[in-house]
């Protein structure tokens, strides 16, 4: 029996399953339920409750993340089916994404300065804003903790899906195009998700802006990790 | 399956460039900038992906589930640094978003009325 839960098939089999049951209930009945979020903590009480290790789990989990790594190269898609919806306004959203995403780099450098985190607490949460296949990827560059920055960017992604909506209503934000480019830049895949469920406009300027965020953050790490090295 | 093929295959790409020039820029980004590229000149179809990218994309919250999951490992960790990591992460993700939207909205403004 113990055997079993090792095999990569369980990890899988759960995963999907429960996402699949998560999903169905949104649809049917529960429109504001988090298809992510429910499905985690579901699987989370799961693994705790039954005494089956993490580690028994990831080995089927490791297979579904992995389409993450497709996943992110798909995103070449989001920006080029959404060029032409953003083109007349693709100044001010290209400026919003840019500046957005320094702006979420720097200020959690200062926040977590001013708390006297530990510099690998920090290394791991610089990128979190970006898109967690490419977030990880940076954390390893920078010599975070990877797993640890994955957490973060999840985190990030979960706060901005589900306060990011009512938040930018609260501050004013009121243009689709806005809306779109504030919650992409910051709350990357997960945002967009969720905008998605409610507004083909806002979401599409949400994709766009989380891919081109997926491209740009790198690229604004790179004197940071010369400055490293 | 073409299109799985394509988007593997420049993540691929990525990665071997990546290792042959030591960029520090992540495999999966230089695949998907170079993937990107190939859209735009033509080089690669819209329609031979499509399916594959959708699919990928229309269940990317399900591709998250084992690192949310994972977090029931740095539960010690998280607690530990508790006020740091809820400031510099909440505090820092919602100020971006609120800053972030305004600039995009009033530059956008500008731009209009121009």
């Amino acid at each position: 029996m113990s055997g079993i839960v090792d095999h990569p098939l369980f990890g899988i089999t759960i995963t999907v399953g429960v996402y699949a049951l998560t999903d169905l209930i949104r649809r049917r009945w529960w429109r504001w339920l988090h298809p992510l979020l429910a499905s985690s903590v579901v699987l989370i009480l799961f693994l705790l409750a039954s005494g089956i290790s993490y580690e028994s789990y990831a080995a089927g989990g490791d297979f579904v993340s992995f389409f993450l790594g497709p996943a992110t190269v798909a995103l070449g898609t989001t920006i080029y089916k959404n060029w032409e919806r953003v083109r007349n306004r693709a100044w001010a959203i290209l400026t919003g994404i840019t500046f957005g995403s320094l702006f979420g780099i720097a200020s959690t450098a200062f926040l977590l300065w001013v708390f006297g985190s530990s510099g690998e607490v920090l290394r791991s949460m610089l990128p979190k804003n970006v898109t967690s296949p490419v977030s990880v990827e940076i954390v390893a560059l920078l010599g975070g903790i990877p797993s640890l920055g994955a957490v973060f960017t999840v985190l990030a992604g979960l706060l901005g899906s589900v306060v990011g909506p009512m938040l930018a209503r609260l501050a004013g934000i009121r243009a689709d195009a806005a809306i779109g480019t504030a919650i992409g830049t910051t709350a990357h895949g997960i945002g967009t998700a969720r905008l998605l469920l409610e507004s083909e406009a806002q979401g599409s300027v949400s994709g766009f802006s989380m891919a081109v965020a997926a491209i740009l953050t790198p690229l604004l790490f790179i004197p940071m990790y010369w400055w490293m090295h | 399956m073409l299109g799985m093929a394509i988007l593997l295959a420049f993540h691929f790409l990525g990665l071997l460039i990546q290792q042959t020039t030591s960029l520090p820029i992540p495999a999966n980004v230089i695949g998907l900038i170079l993937f990107t590229a190939c859209l735009f000149l033509k080089i690669v179809k819209l329609e031979w992906v499509e399916a594959s990218a959708q699919f990928l994309l229309r269940h990317m919250l399900l591709f998250f589930i084992p690192f949310v999951v994972g977090t029931m490992v740095y539960f010690p960790i998280i607690r530990e640094s508790f006020l740091a990591i809820v400031f510099g992460l909440v505090a820092s993700s919602l100020l971006s978003l609120v800053v972030t939207g305004w600039l995009t909205q009033w530059l956008d403004k500008g731009e209009k009325s121009s």
